[in-house]
């Protein structure tokens, strides 16, 4: 996964609360064999005017021209601002791999569903929580200014608006180191890589057998 | 110091550390993948830009979706009429052949349901920790492997990393002594042990099943067992080394030979729990006491001997056991009270991870030999397990006798255990059905499944009800075990 360590980008708000999984990635696309690729339909019934199918070319179908996404001065957003109790309801995974794949990099808002909130960590998409009354300010600072761009900062622990403003926030230990290196819980276990051809390499003299007999 | 379990032995050889928090990474031998849990592992890989530690570790088969209708399955994948099952399934070969990994494809010698062409390859051998995306893959347990399944996520990382991240087990001991009557198989040994300890009744445990009725039975029959393991909530079933085994994997494509052979075998010969081994829990049956066994309702722990009278809420005295039986009978279209042999039978599948190897095949001709199914039973499915299975079933002239019988004779796949593909039960439909799980909907809406064994699924087919095959006609022999 991607490590985050300083991200500025631009800011698009979804101005509602209790988003949910299904919302942020509908069912119809789980079916999907993929990891990557569910970008165009993230948000996809709120974005576009008919009904996605899975494996469709989403290029050229009606949207929704007043959804945030959709309106030009949001092009390119990787900041998103966001209500209460953002990705709750199903675990699916699918939900930030959609918004990872659509661009986001940062999550903002006052509170996240719990799953949704460590599903997050495992891919490289940074939530975080303000306070309740900062997210409404950010929200009219975006509204009111074109171009609005956040810088997050993961190793302060910190939010940069435009005027230097900065707000702290929490993470746990665990979580932001992954982040910081970019590490999965993959990247974590082979940061044992030593070990684990040690472990291998007398194994291989002990039980002969065990390698190189699937070819 | 207290001696060693089989599986304290498995989880020793394989520990590569030990963490802090408990967690541990434990070195993996086998990985064995199919087309339904393996695409985003691979799609992961291809975005992190890695690649399978050690290629010479995998071996992957399409099983859960593919067609066992035989015009289907000559026409190649391009054959499987769903698209998206036909799409997962050219995945998993895309993916195969992109990584490099050794897959026998759909129509290929050696494919077959994962846990079935393991043991029979060789690919799975005594003492290997074995992973598969599925749930059933405690099968391998048989041959004292530390064998058990993972999600997705964890897919990816054992192909990354050649390790799994997990914590140690609790030890739980189920010995089984005496003699099986005539007519009780594996399946019935495993459907009782699963009525006595509940399908939580392993939960957090590693069991080793131990005892005369096991090692008397053969390696096949210890796969029947240590496969629904899970049913019993435990993630891994095992049985310890002897003789047996180690006939069992002479000769085997992946298995070693000439001196390494001798080497494994030395090795192999000390996969036992040590006598002052100490389980954190002991549960025994007695093999004289276990019967033909049949499931009523809609978890594998609703189980009672063929002999049985299904039970009556009424009757149950715990609110919540009450519930659970009302809902079951509501949902499997009976009555309380109602003698076990009076289930009718619409459908009948004899297959499965559980039961599709060739003993279970011969279990069923046997029955079927000579005989017609009823003429109130729609289908009977006869699935092999793999392609090794069906070449020998047919090799002894069984597709014949299933044939003659009035029974199908399919090609090897997950088929009516999990309705991936076609093969589905009716809503409101009985199935006597050699496989796992009897869950709602499992083998199609509104389908009933009633669990048994081979034998007894064949004879239900030819009577058109559940029957004791003991007595189902003077002439027939049980096989015990
Ligand atoms: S036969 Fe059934 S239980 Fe076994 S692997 Fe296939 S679907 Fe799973």
């Amino acid at each position: 996964m991607k490590a985050f360590t300083v991200h500025k980008g631009l800011v698009a708000g979804i101005d509602r609360a209790n988003v949910d999984t299904d919302m942020i990635i509908p069912k119809q696309f789980l079916k999907s064999i993929k990891r990557s690729g569910f970008g165009p339909n993230l948000f996809d019934e709120l974005r576009y005017l008919d009904e996605g199918k899975p494996g469709q070319d989403c290029s050229d179908r009606p949207l929704n021209k007043d959804f945030i996404l959709n309106q030009p001065r949001y092009k390119g957003a990787s900041v998103l601002l966001t209500r209460d109790n953002f990705g709750c309801g199903s675990s699916r995974e699918h939900a930030p791999w959609a918004m990872e794949d659509y661009g986001f990099r940062a999550v903002i808002g006052p509170s996240f569903a719990d799953i949704f909130f460590n599903n997050c960590f495992k891919i490289g998409l940074l939530p975080v929580v303000l306070k309740g009354s900062i997210v409404d300010r950010l929200f009219s600072e975006v509204e009111e200014n074109e171009g609005y761009e956040l810088t997050v900062d993961l190793p302060r622990q910190v939010v940069v608006t435009p005027s230097g403003e900065e707000f702290l926030f929490d993470v746990d230990e665990f979580g932001k180191g992954c982040l910081l290196e970019g590490l999965d819980e993959i990247g974590l276990t082979l940061n044992d890589l030593d070990t684990i051809r040690a472990y291998e390499a007398a194994r291989e003299k002990d039980t002969p057998w065990l390698f190189g007999a699937i070819k | 110091m207290a001696g060693k379990t089989l599986y304290d032995k498995l989880w020793d050889a394989h520990l590569v550390k030990q963490r802090g928090d408990g967690s541990a990474l434990i070195y993996i031998d086998r990985h064995i993948l199919h087309e339904v849990t393996s695409p985003q592992a691979f799609e992961g890989l291809r975005i992190a830009g890695r690649k399978p530690w050690r290629l010479d570790m995998n071996v992957a088969t399409p099983d859960h979706n593919i067609s066992t209708d035989s015009v289907e399955r000559a026409a190649g994948v391009d054959g499987i009429p769903d698209e998206t099952s036909r799409i997962q399934v050219k995945t998993l070969d895309d993916n195969c052949e992109y990584f490099g990994i050794r897959e026998f494809g759909m129509n290929e010698m050696g494919q077959g349901i994962v846990h079935v062409m393991g043991p029979e390859l060789g690919a799975s051998l005594p003492g290997m920790t074995v992973v598969c995306g599925d749930s059933h893959t405690a099968t391998h347990g048989a041959f004292a492997c530390l064998a058990h399944g993972i999600g997705t996520s964890e897919v990816e990382h054992v192909l990354a990393t050649q390790c799994l991240v997990t914590k140690k087990m609790k030890n739980m001991l189920i010995v089984v002594d005496g003699v099986l009557g005539n007519g009780v198989t594996p399946k019935d040994v495993v459907l009782a042990i699963i009525g006595e300890i509940g399908t939580a009744g392993g939960t957090g445990c590693a069991i080793e099943f131990a005892g005369q009725v096991f090692r008397d039975m053969s390696i096949e029959g210890r796969m029947t067992v240590c496969n629904m393991a899970i049913e019993a909530g435990a993630r891994v079933g095992m049985v310890a080394v002897d003789d047996q085994t180690i006939e069992y994997f002479e000769g085997r494509k992946f298995a070693p030979t000439g001196e390494v052979w001798d080497q494994a075998v030395a090795y192999w010969e000390t996969l036992q729990s040590d006598t002052d081994a100490v389980f954190d829990t002991v549960v025994a049956l007695k093999g004289e006491d276990i019967l033909p066994q049949v499931t009523w309702g809609t978890s594998p722990e609703m189980v009672l001997p063929v002999t049985g009278v299904i039970p009556r809420s009424e009757d149950e005295t715990d609110p919540a056991k009450k519930q659970g039986i009302e809902q079951a009978l509501r949902y499997m279209g009976l009555k309380g009270g109602t003698p076990i042999t009076e289930i009718p039978v619409d459908r009948v599948f004899i297959g499965s991870c559980t039961n599709s190897r060739i003993e279970d095949m011969r279990a069923a001709a046997k029955v079927a030999k000579g005989r017609k199914v009823s003429g109130s039973v729609k289908q009977v499915l006869v699935v092999p397990g793999s392609q090794m299975v069906k070449a020998q079933a047919e090799a002894e002239g069984l597709d014949k006798i299933f044939i003659e019988a009035g029974m199908d004779w399919r090609e090897p796949g997950c088929s009516m255990c999990l309705a991936m593909n076609a093969d589905k039960l009716g809503s409101g439909e009985h199935c006597a059905s050699t496989s796992n799980r009897n869950f709602e909907g499992r083998q199609g809406n509104g389908g009933r499944t009633h669990l048994v064994s081979p034998a007894m699924a064949a004879a239900a087919a030819i009577a058109g009800h559940i029957i004791d095959v003991r007595t189902f006609d003077e002439t027939y022999v049980g096989e015990s075990a």
